[in-house]
């Protein structure tokens, strides 16, 4: 067991877990922040997506040891009020059917508009590739991330 | 307005007995922990004082807002929202007035609670209406006692009641106090199709914000305070269980709090259709933190044995059934020699019109073809998991599942505990797809909680989720077409089987459109667990039909459409046999609507199209998918899809689940296949089992519906089983080979050249 400070979605919270500890349960089970989802453990899903300093990770295979201070954004401090561009794209479209992969597939798409705010269709399919969505909305889920982008432009 | 009777009597609509005369009914808690956001988003929406119940689906405020439990468990199909729109259309209520919270499970109160063979909406269609009904009624009776005026004067319409002669009106927040006094009507009058306001206009799903801020609102969301992590350990293969286990090193593992054995079954306990389960005897690991519980799982040290062969008798929708579970360690190399062996010879006869044999004993011409397809694991996203409590000689349950009453009995026996003590939740599920009808994990937590005497989420790991399946099982199916020396079709011949059930439907198209037929079957017992997977069986029958009626199409040199719709105007004029169970015209009619939609017949340069059609779950179903070669790669590029599934509730929300079933449907076509050696799975995880991505799904997807006023039949199921076939027949367009196998794309020699 060792404790860590982590700066998560704005706030400190500290832990006391061992230190191989994934991320993903670090958040879910002791900061009960559990818009973080579990669908594979072995980076294959994207269900677990967060950011570490921006960037889209996968946090099931992301030690906590890791982190030290990088700032770690989860599904949860996308938006305050639920109004991030990819959040209020994804209601427009209405994307969701189960709903489970789609807090990391929006995590994923915020992150991809952030580097490249103008993706073209093959960029937004090669950023999106790691998320499966078993229930299958993936054309939605393109339709949205096009959406946020022009609406983040204009 | 149509009179109907409220057939299923008062008890539908039972009150809270000890709130019977109405009064202050207190929210029902849904998941402890998970408080519906949806009420504190409506923050611009005042909430009321005080709810009265008005029947168990609806409770309203005194200010007007509307309360509806919706009754069925949802794991994407959105029938959080389409079944309240049901009973706000007949309460005649604002939509935005509307707060939907998930009913626990509660036989009593809410019928049977079953998502799943695309009869969730079919069968509540009208229960749910008259539940909307009868509460206006109750609203306008309430307003007739105040205002001393007759009830039929009294118009209930977007909550507000109005007496027009005598110039009153009131909210139905203002009456429902004595509305919730007032016995339930026996008689209701329900609207007809074109007074509909709600019904058959999109609306968004209700979950959606909940969704895309990550709000608690799954079964692995759950948490309660002192709630232990329990993982379950299961034999490596099928036709494996426990012997023995050394706990030792395991539970010296931080965090851990105990490791147990559970048996999921008493002895002599008679299960149920949904009782399956290879597994029975497992082990147990119980403690403080997911993490911690995965890393001793590795420690443990469990010795397996084979199983004994053994019957057993199972009840289920079809009434008593033997089954025969052998001993062994089965192999897909094996499966498939003993799948040819069969396929040779001849089947058990289902349906026979005519002379087929004659018919084919002097053709001039036979087309022989045959297909096949591979287990499939489910692979939901969210994977099986539990919440259990014990206390004493009661639990409380919250789990993700597709049939929570028909995993009561199973819990109240190996519990020990009475069927009236279990309380259930049903939290949203993370994917189903037929999986979640299965609930042995429930049984399996609640043992678990027994056993350590605290509050347990089990939590299945990815790979013990795809190895402890409970698989569509592996197929096969002959096609033969017997044509004459002018190439006119004279008969046609499947035998279709698997391991262990026969996928085929014998009654369904083209039985009925022909004068001579023959169906065999032939099934071949097994060990490896199979169940319910989206449109079972139907999604092997659909591709391996629709690819030969394409392929005998071109041999007889006829259009596939006009092909297609040639055998149905003959089962429409002249039906061969009585038992088909489509309807030719409904059948015709997608068809028709495809060939519009679609501009069928027009050229479209490098684009190959395959068309298919299919009739199950009550509903008809068409594709048309383009397809191109791209660096030697198929992309599909579009599906246009038309289906007849009576009245649409929520139509943008029925594309999107059509949109699912083709993707889902593509996906597994192109890649879904579980192959076994020695009983083991051969993949676990998603390195392994390719799933469909982003990548490789259609570009576009376009779907339209058959207008008619015909109550509403199955929408999740339907669109998924002709993609097969689709997909087959433009590969074929696009490649010059026919695709007999699937997976279409996997380790065998690429697709194109
Ligand atoms: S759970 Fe992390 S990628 Fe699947
Ligand atoms: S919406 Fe169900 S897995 Fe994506």
């Amino acid at each position: 067991m060792a404790k860590f400070n982590l700066k998560i979605n704005g706030k400190n919270h500290e832990v006391d877990v061992d230190p191989s500890t994934p991320m993903l349960w670090v958040l879910r089970d002791h900061l009960k922040l559990i818009g973080t989802k579990y669908g594979c453990g072995i980076a294959q899903c994207g269900s677990c997506t967060i950011h570490l300093n921006g960037l889209a990770v996968r946090s099931c295979m992301l030690m906590v040891s890791a982190i030290g201070n990088q700032e770690v954004t989860t599904i949860e401090g996308l938006s305050e009020n639920g109004d991030h561009p990819v959040q209020k794209a994804w209601l427009k479209v209405d994307v969701p059917q189960c709903g489970y992969c789609q807090a990391g597939q929006i995590m994923t798409a915020a992150a991809l508009l952030e580097q490249n705010p103008n993706p073209s269709d093959s960029e937004i399919e090669m950023a999106m590739n790691g998320n499966i969505c078993r229930c299958g909305t993936y054309t939605r889920i393109k339709k949205a991330v096009q959406l946020a982008a022009t609406d983040t432009n204009s | 307005m149509t009179l109907i009777r409220t057939k299923i009597g008062r008890r539908a609509f039972i009150k809270n007995t000890s709130l019977a005369g109405g009064g202050l009914v207190l929210g029902f808690n849904i998941l402890s922990s998970c408080k519906p956001e949806q009420a504190k988003e409506m923050a611009s929406i005042e909430m009321p004082k005080e709810w009265f119940e008005i029947n168990s689906y609806l409770k309203i405020g005194d200010n007007g807002l509307v309360t509806i439990y919706t009754p069925n468990p949802e794991f994407g199909q959105n029938i959080r929202t389409s079944m309240p729109m049901l009973i706000a259309e007949e309460l005649d209520v604002d939509w935005k007035s509307v707060i939907v919270e998930q009913a626990p499970y509660h036989a009593e109160k809410y019928g049977f609670q079953f998502t799943g063979g695309s009869q969730g909406i079919r069968r509540r269609w009208e229960p749910l209406r008259m539940a909307g009904a009868s509460a206006r009624q109750m609203l306008q009776e309430a307003a007739a006692q105040s205002w001393q005026v007759p009830i039929e004067e009294i118009t209930a319409e977007g909550g507000v009641l109005v007496h027009e002669t005598s110039n009153q009106s009131a909210g139905y927040g203002e009456m429902a106090s004595v509305a919730a006094k007032l016995p339930v009507p026996d008689e209701v009058e329900l609207k007809e199709v074109k007074d509909f306001k709600i019904i058959g206009e999109s609306h968004k799903n209700v979950d959606a914000k909940s969704i895309v801020t990550g709000k608690p609102m799954f079964g692995s969301d759950y948490q309660k305070e002192g709630m232990l992590i329990a993982m379950v350990e299961h034999p490596p293969a099928f036709g494996m269980t426990l012997e023995s286990v050394d706990v030792t090193a395991a539970k010296a593992m931080p965090g851990i709090k105990d490791v147990v054995t559970i048996k999921s079954f008493k002895d002599g306990f008679e299960k149920g259709g949904f009782d399956t389960n290879a597994f029975p005897e497992l082990v147990a690991i119980v403690g403080n933190s997911t993490w911690e519980v995965m890393q001793a799982k590795k420690q443990l040290k469990v010795k397996w044995k084979p199983i004994t062969g053994y019957s057993e008798t199972v009840n289920g929708f079809r009434g008593k059934e033997t089954k025969n579970i052998p001993a062994g360690l089965e192999s897909t190399e094996t499966h498939k020699a003993k799948m040819e062996e069969l396929a040779g010879k001849a089947g058990k006869i289902v349906r026979k019109d005519g002379k087929p044999e004659a018919a084919f004993k002097n053709a001039a011409k036979i087309l022989e073809r045959s297909y096949s397809a591979p287990y499939l694991a489910h692979n939901s996203m969210e994977p099986l998991n539990a919440f259990a409590h014990v206390v004493g000689d009661k639990v409380k349950i919250a789990a993700p599942v597709q049939i929570p009453s028909l995993i009561v009995p199973t819990i109240a026996s190996s519990l020990g505990i009475l069927a009236e003590n279990i309380e259930m939740e049903i939290p949203r599920m993370g994917g189903g797809f037929g999986r979640k009808a299965y609930a042995h994990y429930v049984v399996e937590a609640a043992l678990i909680s027994q056993k350590v005497n605290a509050p347990v989420k089990l939590l299945y790991t990815r790979e013990d989720d795809m190895t402890n399946g409970i698989y569509r099982p592996t197929y096969h199916a002959t096609y033969r077409a017997a044509l004459d020396e002018n190439n006119n079709l004279m008969a046609l011949h499947v035998k279709a089987g698997g391991i262990p059930e026969s996928p085929l439907f014998a009654n369904r198209f083209p039985a009925g459109a022909l004068d001579n037929y023959l169906a065999e079957e032939w099934s071949i017992d097994s060990n490896i667990s199979i169940g319910a997977f989206r449109a079972p069986r139907s999604n092997f029958m659909a591709g391996a039909e629709q690819a030969f009626l394409d392929e005998l199409a071109e041999t007889l040199g006829k259009d596939p459409i006009e092909f297609r719709l040639d055998l149905l105007k003959r089962a429409k004029k002249d039906p061969v046999g009585e038992q088909n169970d489509y309807d030719a015209e409904r059948y015709a009619g997608v068809l028709e609507l495809l060939h519009e939609k679609a501009a069928w017949g027009q050229d479209n340069g490098n684009v190959h199209r395959g068309i298919s059609a299919y009739f199950c779950h009550n509903s008809y179903a068409a594709h048309v998918l383009d397809l191109t070669i791209e660096n030697g790669k198929p992309v599909v590029q579009n599906v246009c899809c038309a289906i007849d599934c009576g009245i649409v509730v929520n139509p943008d929300a029925a594309k999107n689940m059509a949109e699912g079933a083709i993707i889902d449907g593509i996906g597994n076509a192109f890649f879904g296949e579980l192959t076994f050696k020695d009983g083991i799975p051969q993949k676990n995880n998603f390195d392994q089992y390719q799933m469909i991505r982003m990548a490789d799904a259609p570009k576009e997807i376009d779907v339209h519906f058959v207008q008619n006023e015909i109550a509403p039949t199955g929408m999740g199921e339907p669109p998924f089983p002709p993609i097969f076939g689709a997909l087959a027949n433009a590969l074929y367009q696009a490649t010059g080979l026919r695709h007999y196998q699937q997976p279409f794309v996997s380790d065998r020699p690429p697709l194109v050249g």
